[in-house]
């Protein structure tokens, strides 16, 4: 058997492909920056750093439990729908019969039982595809189906409107003059890039998606791992719908988090994880969230059609999967 | 015979791979008629040969004839049209069609623009016949046993008219009923004039059916005969390469064996995997290298997997460190002081984009981890300590590792294990694909290892390794334990007259069902 | 295998898994059309029947162009917005006349197509994100020629007989698509691409070398099911009497659940026509009887059970059906030894 080695030799020599695959996110991101200081009018503001950031928070937030999910060589198709779910849950509960009797306990509840809800359904993602060896893209479909539909059923598909400044901090609260949701966002990006760099379960993650078998047969818990990566993904969901009622102050379970599954993929992608596993970089997830908004914000802003942003959001997404893969096969 | 000289004729074949030679001046003759057996090792380069007549690879150097004709196929397609059809050891078909439509795919008949089921079933059926094999031409193919399905793809093959058949290891996933079945088949296809090339490492199937044996090895030829002008020993002797009595002395890194045996860490008897393994058994004490021995789908790793729980045995005992248990998963077998290091680095072994400290890391982990937080330092410790002790060149424990050689890799596979002080270490080939220095070096650490206690089964197709370094020598034969050696009564000669062995034939002192 | 009708000499049977889940949705379409008309004193009704075969023709469509996709264990995410547009593009050309809409719809799909098809095959992008893809052009382009709003349908034309119309007493649209799934059924049956886009799915490298051409066929099943789509959004626009960029959110889970409930294995390689249109009728029955039911007064389950009642179905399914056929794909693919 010959002795070559797996992919490259290239050891010393500077890579370009990885070295483009890994900045090159940055780098468009760099460009457009400049190019709207230099041509967007009242693009340098604060109110357009908080504009930007409020909206990308939500997907990120979805995107870092995307991001292990991925990891793992897997996909959640569920997160828009779990969003939902945990957004329908809250104001259920804060604006209840006990709710309104105690209301610090209430809003402490509401907090933690839709994440909680959320992530348990995640769980159930988890153990599905590991029980009944199901694809992931077909296990969290069903929950994608159902799980909103479950969302509607508790509120039957009513808007519930609310003014609940406490639990809305959430959502509309600073910390410093940081909007609150921005500073979950960063936490979630620094507790997820830490984990998978320094802590057990990070290396295992990576490990099942870089070669299962290999995992396996290095005693790594696969099926456990895998369980595990779901219930995360829920419970970002549920943390990321809490935000987004938060944010407008009403929760409508057809609406909340419709498409965010989608966001969260691409910012995956575009920020080069790649679909296949074992390599995850949670910062990258951030940069491709905040250059799919900068696109778009940079096209609205300059007078471009909406809709002519979600082609343009198409065709990021099919470049920058198409260049990482390119680059993966060097 | 063909009137007008060979069918097949390959001269002077060279093939190279990133600088490795896989084919070097490698010959092949086949008459019209005539099934030929082509034997060797693993990587001694008969695939390789047989891919590069199908056009699958380009050839670097040399000639091929077919039929007076020089031929260079593109594609195995156009191979398939010239008249040279492959029926490989996947069987290349889809599972879920009908047997009619595999064997027309590609090539259906028509009938005003439309399928012609009714057309395309009867000569299906047709074809099937002639090698007497009656089913159902409308069943998914998946329905039927592996035999038959090799059959629907020679029907295939043949139809389209073929003269030249190739069969690699067409039998390795059949009984002893339809290797019968395979072998009429075959004769018939001889009696037809077509030529046939038979790929098998199970050599008594060569005596009963094959004309004559092309050996290789290295990838040269080594050896052309008539089949009745050999015998096994010989021929296992041709395939390692060596004379029956000599044997290289010192050529390992593997020291004068002390063989100073401790406790039982494991047996295993009666054991039953799939249908591969019929009746294994193997034992090693603390303190003992063990080698296993067998050619190639003896069943070796299989025995291997099913000790260390990656797939448990259908039947059999296991027991390890005295305890009679039968690990599930592989994380039982660790937990009990097991390591196993695997034949195949790149599918089991290493994690590519994981550099080599994370790689080495693996296994020890959650001991390294204190409330889920690995501890960097004693990680670092224990990466720098097996780093040096087992000389792994590597720009730092950083490095991807994929981008280390294979020697390299391999070592710090061993390490993986070596880091966890197990009592039973299995490795499977463990210096294949190594540079011979890194070789002699792997060879004495696994030696100071046992010196220290370590009991060591060792799955080896090298004979030098198992001659010197073993301690104990069982052999495997088509999935059954036919020999056990102790260290003074092994030698070359006995272990190739041992992996020759006749499957039907039982051993003294060796347990059979 | 249990007594069956058997099935003429020319006919190929499906695989033995596809085939038993082929009865089970038979089985469970036949026993919730009884059920329904059991219990409720209109649903056999003209008026009933007819609306369900109208509204759902639209399902039926696109959840066929799927049915190809996946049994070449491919996966189209397109089919939702690429109907909205070609909706937006058929009303714009309704006034001109029927065909020039029809042809104008089609033609979006026959774009959409092309371009997933383009970046699976040649991209080599993964059909989830090269569809993907695709669904994002295909959403911005309508609403883009739309300027974000409804475009009305014109009625100067015979435009919306497309949609609202009937022919021998049934509805146009389910006409239509009944003539959709028996050309459907023909190709996969009859013609070399039906049994490639079969064997593709079931093992891609076997059929590689088998000299087949798994490009060719794979691509076409993506404009196929582009084409089919924007079909599903003409009738949207002559149905509705407005080509709506908006619509279609949806879609294409609500086919891919069809296909998959109806037996069509997502890891390819096996299927029919015919059931994916039982998964379509099943799925959709489930929102009819979810009205009669809530019209009957005994219970109150608003109509967002049926969400939950089609994941539920998809779920049981997946457990007891495809998660065979997965087993054995992986089998098929490893290594042996």
């Amino acid at each position: 058997m010959t002795d070559a080695p797996t992919i490259s030799t290239k050891g010393a020599r500077f890579d370009f492909a990885s070295f483009f695959r890994r900045y090159a996110a940055v780098a468009a991101l760099v460009v457009l920056l400049a190019f709207n200081f230099a041509v967007t009018p009242n693009f340098a503001s604060w109110q357009t750093l908080n504009v930007n950031m409020t909206q990308v928070a939500t997907i990120v937030i979805v995107s870092v439990g995307m991001t292990l999910v991925i990891a793992t060589g897997g996909i959640d198709l569920s997160v828009g729908s779990l969003m939902a779910i945990s957004g329908a849950l809250a104001p259920l509960i804060f604006l209840s019969a006990f709710g309104r009797a105690y209301p610090l306990l209430g809003d402490l509840l509401a907090f933690v039982i839709p994440v909680a809800v959320a992530g348990l359904f995640g769980a159930f993602n988890g153990w599905f595809i590991t029980r009944f060896k199901v694809q992931p893209i077909v296990a969290t479909l069903v929950l994608f189906i159902a799980g909103r539909g479950i969302g509607q059923v508790m509120t039957n598909g009513n808007l519930q409107v609310f003014k609940n400044p406490i639990f809305q901090f959430v959502g509309l609260g600073r910390i410093f003059g940081v909007p609150f949701q921005v500073v979950i966002m960063l936490i979630l990006v620094a507790a997820a890039a830490w984990t998978l760099r320094r802590t057990l379960f990070g290396r295992q993650v990576l490990s099942v998606g870089g070669n299962e078998r290999a995992a396996r047969l290095a005693g790594v818990p696969v099926a456990s791992v895998k369980r595990w990566v779901y219930a995360v993904s829920g419970l970002c969901a549920g943390i990321a719908g809490l935000v987004v009622v938060s944010i407008n102050s009403s929760s409508d379970a057809n609406l909340v988090g419709l498409g965010m599954e989608l966001d969260a993929i691409a910012a995956v992608a575009v920020g080069g994880t790649p679909f296949t596993g074992g390599q995850a970089s949670v910062v990258g997830t951030l940069l491709g969230a905040l250059l799919i908004q900068l696109v778009r914000y940079t096209l609205l802003a300059n007078g471009v059609p909406d809709a002519a942003a979600l082609v343009v959001k198409g065709a990021i997404i099919a470049g920058a999967v198409w260049s990482q893969q390119r680059g993966q096969t060097s | 015979m063909s009137p007008n000289g060979p069918l097949l004729v390959m001269r002077d074949i060279d093939k190279r791979f990133q600088g490795a030679n896989a084919l070097v001046g490698a010959q092949l003759e086949v008459q019209a008629g005539e099934i030929m057996a082509v034997v060797g090792q693993n990587g001694a380069g008969k695939s390789t040969l047989i891919k590069v007549l199908t056009g699958a690879y380009k050839r670097d150097g040399g000639t091929i004839l077919f039929d007076g004709q020089p031929i260079d196929f593109a594609s195995p397609q156009a191979a398939q049209r010239g008249g040279i059809s492959t029926i490989y050891q996947e069987i290349n078909l889809v599972p879920f069609r009908s047997v009619a439509e595999n064997i027309f795919l590609g090539r259906e008949h028509k009938r005003y623009g439309f399928l012609d089921w009714k057309r395309m079933n009867a000569e299906a059926a047709e074809l099937l016949a002639r090698f007497a094999v009656d089913i159902d031409v409308h069943r998914p193919l998946m329905e039927f046993s592996t035999a038959i399905q090799q059959m629907v793809a020679i029907a295939r093959a043949l139809s389209f008219k073929a003269r030249l058949v190739i069969m690699d290891e067409p039998t390795s996933s059949l009984d002893e009923r339809e290797v019968a079945v395979l072998f009429d088949v075959m004769r018939q296809l001889r009696a037809q004039g077509v030529g046939v090339i038979f790929i098998t490492h199970r050599l008594d199937e060569l005596f009963q059916v094959c004309d004559r044996v092309t050996v290789m090895r290295d990838g040269r030829t080594v050896a052309t005969s008539r089949m009745a002008d050999v015998d096994k020993l010989r021929l296992v002797a041709s395939m390692l390469g060596r004379d029956l009595e000599a044997v290289r002395e010192g050529s390992t890194g593997f020291s004068a064996a002390s063989g100073g045996a401790g406790e039982e860490v494991l047996s295993a008897n009666g054991l039953h995997i799939g249908r591969k393994v019929r009746g294994a058994g193997v034992e090693v004490k603390a303190g003992q290298i063990v080698g296993l021995a067998g050619l190639l789908g003896s069943g070796r790793t299989e025995v291997a997997r099913a000790i260390f729980g990656a797939d448990p045995p259908g039947a059999g005992n296991i027991r390890l460190m005295g305890r009679d248990v039968a690990p599930r998963e592989p994380a039982e077998a660790i937990a009990l002081g097991v390591g196993y290091c695997s034949e195949d680095r790149k599918a089991d072994g290493i994690i590519p984009d994981m550099s080599v400290r994370e790689n080495i890391t693996l296994g020890i982990l959650p001991l390294l981890t204190k409330f889920g937080v690995v501890d960097e330092a004693r990680q670092r410790e224990i990466v720098d300590r097996f780093m040096s002790r087992l000389a792994i060149k590597a720009s730092s424990a950083e490095q991807k590792i994929r981008e280390l050689s294979g020697g390299n890799q391999q070592k710090v596979l061993l390490a993986r294990w070596l880091c966890m002080d197990p009592k039973l270490l299995i490795l499977d080939e463990p210096t294949r694909g190594i540079d011979v220095g890194a070789k002699a070096e792997i060879q004495s650490l696994i030696r100071e290892l046992a010196d220290q206690g370590l009991g060591v089964l060792m799955i080896s197709s090298e004979l030098e390794e198992i001659i010197e370094g073993a301690d104990r020598v069982f052999v495997l034969s088509d999935g059954r334990t036919v020999a056990d050696f102790p260290h003074s009564a092994v030698n070359a000669a006995a272990i190739m007259a041992a992996m020759a062995h006749d499957a039907t034939a039982t051993v003294p002192g060796v347990e059979h069902d | 295998m249990s007594a069956q009708t058997a099935p003429s000499a020319r006919t190929p049977r499906s695989s033995v898994t596809a085939w038993i889940s082929q009865q089970r949705v038979m089985v469970a379409l036949a026993l919730l059309i009884g059920f329904g008309a059991l219990r409720y004193e209109h649903f056999l009704g003209a008026y009933n029947v007819l609306s369900v075969l109208r509204y759902n023709s639209m399902f039926a469509l696109t959840s066929l162009g799927m049915t190809f996709v996946i049994m070449t264990a491919g996966i189209d995410l397109s089919v939702g917005t690429t109907a909205a547009c070609a909706s937006v593009v058929s009303a714009m050309l309704s006034s001109y006349g029927l065909v020039p809409g029809l042809l104008g719809g089609l033609a979006v799909g026959l774009g959409v197509g092309v371009l997933n098809g383009f970046m699976v095959v040649r991209l080599r992008l993964v059909p989830f994100i090269a569809t993907l893809s695709g669904m994002l052009v295909a959403s911005g382009t309508g609403l883009l020629l739309a300027h974000n709003q409804s475009v009305s349908v014109s009625y100067d034309t015979d435009f919306t007989w497309l949609g609202q119309g009937d022919w021998l007493g049934f509805p146009t649209p389910a006409w239509i698509a009944l003539a959709a799934y028996i050309y459907g059924s023909i190709v996969l049956n009859y013609t070399p691409f039906g049994r490639h886009v079969l064997a593709v799915g079931g093992n891609e490298e076997a059929s590689r070398l088998m000299g087949l051409p798994v490009n060719r066929v794979t691509f076409l099943t993506y404009v196929q099911s582009s084409v089919f789509a924007s079909l599903a959004g003409v009738i949207l626009a002559a149905q509705f009497g407005a080509g709506q960029p908006a619509e279609g959110v949806g879609w294409e889970l609500f086919s891919i659940a069809a296909v998959v409930v109806g037996g069509t294995l997502l890891t390819g390689g096996a299927g029919s026509v015919a059931t994916s249109l039982a998964g379509v009728m099943l799925l959709g029955l489930i929102f009819n009887v979810l009205n009669f039911e809530n019209g009957m007064g005994w219970i109150s389950l608003s109509a967002y059970w049926q969400s939950v009642v089609r994941g539920v179905f998809l779920m049981v399914v997946v457990m007891a059906g495809p998660g065979m056929g997965l087993r054995f794909a992986r089998i098929a693919r490893s290594k042996s030894g």
